[in-house]
Parts: C-alpha cells; sequence; structure tokens
C-alpha cells in the first residue's frame, strides 16, 4: 500500500464535499475492509481515506443507530456493523432475512468490522477483476475475462457484457423486504429503492451503484412489517465459513387468510444484480402456501438462466433455495 | 520467555538477515515510496489530517499505555509485531480470510491485518501476550495444552482470542458446542485441530474461566 493521510471530518458534509471534489484521489472510509482489500491488491491506491467514523452530526448518529421511526419503519445506519445486525433481536420476526444474512457472511472477525453500507457498496469479487493485472470490462478492457475463462462462480441471469454476480449478502436480504436506502447528497436527502441503487452492466459496465460522487448512504429503511410479513434467506456455499455464496436466495411473504397477498423472492450471487426472481412471484401470490407451490416457483425463479460453460448448477442450487427459504418462511417442514 | 531464549529465530534474523534479504528484493516495496510532503488541500475545519508520514498514535496494548509513530497506511497487525516487536500475533494470508491476526479491540474479536493501525486510538487491544497474568497461562491457554488443541501452533493465538472472547460473552456459562464452533468459524486451521479446540474451551468454561 502506498502512503497517503486519513481525513477525519466531524460533518458529513465535509466528508462529501471532500471526496467530490477529487474522486479519483479520495475515497469514502467506512469499515474499510472492500477498501484495504483493493489497495492491498494494487487495485486502489488513494492521496486520502476521508473517514465516516469520525462524523458526529445528526447524520453520524443516524449512521451508528438501529431504531425505528415514527412511521414504523426501522431504519438501520449504514455504519452499523453485521454482527450488530445479525445479533439485534429488536427488529421485528419478519425481518429475520435480514438478520441471518448478516449473521452468514464471512467470518465473525470480518463481521465485527464490516459495515452495512460498505457491504452493499463493495467492488465484484470475480477473480478476474480483482487481479491488478488483468484488463478487464470493468477496468476499462474490451472483454468481459470471465466469458471465455473460469465462470464456475459468474453470472446464469441478467450476465453481458460483464458476467460478474453481485457481492453483497445483504443486498439479497434487503431487496426481498422492500428495503430503501437513504441517500445524503447535494440536493439533500432522498430515498432509494434497493433496485434503483444497483446498475448492471448493461447500464454502465464500470460500475454496480448508482450513487454520485460524494452521496452517501447514511440508513437502510425496512418498511414497516406486520406480523403477516415472514422471511428467510438461505445459502450454499463451498465452505460452511470464510467463503462467498455460490448461490442465495432471500423471500419475504405476506399471508392473509391462508393465502399468500405478497411475496418477493431474490437470488443472490447468480445475476450482476440483486435478481428478482418475477416468475416465482407470480407462481405464489394469491395461493395458499404449499409444498406443491414452493417446488412450482422455485421452477419458476430461473427462468430465462443462461448458464455459461461452467455454472449450470447455479439453476438447480438456485431452485433448492427457493424452495428450502419458502419452507421456513411459512414455517412449513420440507416433506424429505 | 526472553531470558529463556537469549537467541531467538527473530534475532538471528534480525541480527544478520535483514541487509542480505533487502539486497535481494525489489525496490518496489510500500515503505520505500517517498510520502508526498503534505496535503495539497488543507482539510476541512474541524477536521483532523493523519498522515502521511509516521504520526503518533497511542492506545493501550495489554494493559500498558504503547505510544509510537506510525504511518497512516500500516495495518494493526504490522504495527503490533514491527513497530512494537509484539509477534505473538501472526500473519498468514493478510487479507482477513484466516484469523491468524485476530486481536480483541475493546473486548471485540477483530482481524488486526485488515485495520488500519490509527484506528484502535485510544482503544483497548489485547493479543495473545495478555491472557496470561504475571507469566500465569490463562484457564483457557492451560487447556489448550491440557487437550492437546494445537498442532504447528501457527493459528493458535488467534484461535485464544476468538475462544475468550467467547467466554467473556458466555458469563460462566458453558457453551454449546455449536456456539463454539460459530465462535472460531473465522479462524483457519490447516492442521484441522478444530475438534480439540471445542474440547478445550468447553473444559475452560467448566472451570469459570
Amino acid at each position: 500500500m502506498r502512503p497517503l493521510t486519513l481525513i477525519r471530518p466531524q460533518q458529513l458534509d465535509q466528508v462529501r464535499k471532500r471526496v467530490a471534489d477529487d474522486p479519483g484521489q479520495r475515497v469514502i472510509r467506512a469499515g474499510g475492509l472492500d477498501l484495504l482489500d483493493q489497495m492491498k491488491e494494487g487495485l486502489l491506491s488513494p492521496q486520502e481515506l476521508v473517514e465516516l467514523r469520525y462524523v458526529s452530526d445528526t447524520h453520524g448518529l443516524a449512521m451508528r443507530g438501529i431504531q425505528q421511526q415514527e412511521d414504523q419503519r426501522w431504519a438501520i445506519g449504514a455504519l452499523v456493523t453485521l454482527s450488530q445486525v445479525a445479533n439485534f433481536d429488536g427488529l421485528p420476526p419478519a425481518a429475520k432475512a435480514l438478520r441471518e444474512a448478516a449473521g452468514s457472511a464471512a467470518t465473525p472477525g470480518i463481521r465485527n468490522t464490516a459495515t452495512v453500507g460498505g457491504n452493499l457498496l463493495q467492488r465484484p469479487r470475480c477473480w478476474y477483476f480483482r487481479r491488478a493485472d488483468l484488463q478487464c470490462l470493468k477496468k476499462g478492457g474490451k472483454a468481459c475475462l470471465a466469458v471465455s475463462g473460469e465462470n464456475k462462480y459468474h453470472a446464469i441471469l441478467g450476465g453481458g457484457p460483464s458476467f460478474i454476480v453481485h457481492p453483497s449478502t445483504l443486498a439479497v436480504a434487503l431487496t426481498a423486504l422492500g428495503g430503501v436506502a437513504r441517500v445524503v447528497g447535494d440536493g439533500g436527502t432522498r430515498e432509494l429503492p434497493m433496485a434503483e441503487l444497483f446498475v448492471g452492466p448493461k447500464q454502465d459496465p464500470l460500475r454496480e451503484h448508482s450513487l454520485a460522487a460524494g452521496e452517501v448512504i447514511t440508513q437502510l429503511l425496512l418498511p414497516a412489517l406486520t406480523r403477516e410479513h415472514h422471511s428467510a434467506y438461505e445459502v450454499a456455499k463451498e465452505k460452511h465459513s470464510h467463503d462467498w455464496p455460490l448461490a442465495e436466495a432471500a423471500v419475504s411473504v405476506q399471508l392473509q387468510a391462508g393465502k399468500i397477498a405478497a411475496a418477493t423472492v431474490v437470488l443472490g450471487h447468480v445475476a450482476p444484480v440483486p435478481w428478482k426472481a418475477a416468475g416465482a412471484e407470480q407462481v405464489l401470490v394469491g395461493q395458499p402456501p404449499s409444498a406443491e407451490l414452493f417446488a412450482q416457483a422455485a421452477q419458476a425463479a430461473t427462468t430465462g438462466a443462461n448458464p455459461l460453460k461452467h455454472n449450470a448448477y447455479k439453476v438447480p442450487l438456485s431452485q433448492g433455495l427457493v424452495r428450502k427459504a419458502l419452507h421456513r418462511a411459512c414455517n412449513i417442514p420440507l416433506p424429505e | 520467555m526472553s531470558e529463556r531464549s537469549r537467541l531467538s529465530r527473530r534475532g538471528l534474523f534480525r541480527g544478520f538477515g535483514t541487509a542480505t534479504l533487502v539486497a535481494g528484493c525489489s525496490g518496489n516495496k510500500a515503505t520505500t515510496d517517498n510520502p508526498s510532503d503534505g496535503l495539497a488541500v488543507p482539510p476541512p475545519e474541524g477536521a483532523e489530517a493523519v498522515g502521511p508520514g509516521p504520526t503518533s498514535l497511542t492506545f493501550e496494548l495489554n494493559g500498558t499505555a504503547a505510544a509510537l509513530e506510525v504511518p497512516p497506511h500500516m495495518t494493526l497487525l504490522d504495527a503490533l509485531r514491527l513497530q512494537l516487536n509484539v509477534t505473538g500475533t501472526k500473519e498468514v494470508c493478510n487479507r482477513g480470510a484466516c484469523g491468524a491476526c485476530m486481536v480483541l479491540v475493546d473486548g471485540v474479536p477483530r482481524n488486526s491485518c485488515m485495520l488500519l493501525a490509527h484506528d484502535v486510538r485510544g482503544a483497548k487491544v489485547t493479543t495473545v501476550e495478555g491472557l496470561a497474568t504475571d507469566g500465569k497461562l490463562s484457564v483457557l491457554q492451560q487447556a489448550f495444552v491440557d487437550n492437546d488443541a494445537m498442532q504447528c501452533g501457527f493459528c493458535t493465538s488467534g484461535m485464544l482470542i476468538s475462544c475468550s472472547a467467547l467466554l467473556a460473552r458466555s458469563q460462566g456459562q458453558v457453551p454449546a458446542a455449536a456456539d463454539i464452533q460459530s465462535a472460531i468459524a473465522g479462524n483457519l486451521c490447516r492442521c484441522g485441530t478444530y475438534p480439540h479446540v471445542v474440547a478445550a474451551v468447553t473444559q475452560a468454561a467448566g472451570k469459570g474461566a
């Protein structure tokens, strides 16, 4: 790593302005895990790390807390660690998918440092992207090296021209729960649904989110969740710990009078963005929950999948995870 | 320890090897880069600027005040091992993937290779050296010895840190095997000593550690 300066502003606007003035050389630092990883690899060598952790204005307080707002929505601070989310039992049971996702990522030691905001905005973990000496599409090169290369861990849905998978586990759960990012920028504060926060490679192959330089996520908002809402998160990895998911599924359902009134099914690590499985949602809505229905929905979850040479296994794997998550969310035992 | 081994492996390397080792390396090591003279643009009002050169840092290490000068891009792991010569904390992957470098920061186990040294200003840092009291092993450390919970030993200091944090959280209750496995889920042991570690923690918890 190259020498740098740590800048520790006390006001969020000072952080934002500092970075917006020279985004090529100044980078915002939260937990700093992905940042340090990229700096150690030589992918980034900024002159300044502008730290969020010393911000002590009202935004600073918001970024560090988990609280229920007056409008009943839950606000989770962007600087809250994954461990804090996983262990916070004040969240309603309907937000279970988020706590399960937060508790599954990385390792206990990393979860004690990694922040919610940083998890959402980390760069892809594709091995071609992460090698400093390879010039892939994401780094301004001509082609996605996964297309003709080792693509076991790459996208089966929504791929092209880049076939990265989105690296954030929290994004999968937050998308399923209808989460919204509260973003502070030059024009004040705005709320950005997950679908608008994340950017696919067709829109822009060089980045994964839509924030402008100097815009900061301060909180993640969960909609008011009632007793009718139920959720679950499932993941498959080659190793139980220390590993990135092969595939993930987060589901959220609303049960009314014995029927599924609303359903969101989201797949992770199969597409360049958290993948909303609309086909599965259509199967579920209006039906009473049952093992047969869940099996049908799981099949429909991967509609449109177009695997590369080495990752067709992700299709049945994702289907199995959707099915398992639906059973757990609705508290119906798996038949087998 | 230092009384016993006057000529340690590290001391030997330090004594005759450094110049030779450095001569054999290419000159692109980060620490040889010239830090720039300072900030072209002053920091915002009220904001502190640390670096880019070595900057004073104080924190509490194993119950004693530590004061040192480190550049902002130095990790906590490097500051411990290279600046403070506290080498019980090990460097293995240097990417937060193995847990050999775990330390407690204000009681919370964290990977010191993924923290900057200046992150722990004013904090209480505990390394494996801080677990024993007056040269006497802690109950947990003794349980590791009793249960043969190490083979090559390279993961052991990180394991001890994760397990000591678990015992502190458990407040006298004996944790379930699954809880112990979860607590060491970030500590890679390539010798595969995990069952012995679980046995050691169970024993230590039973003895009120």
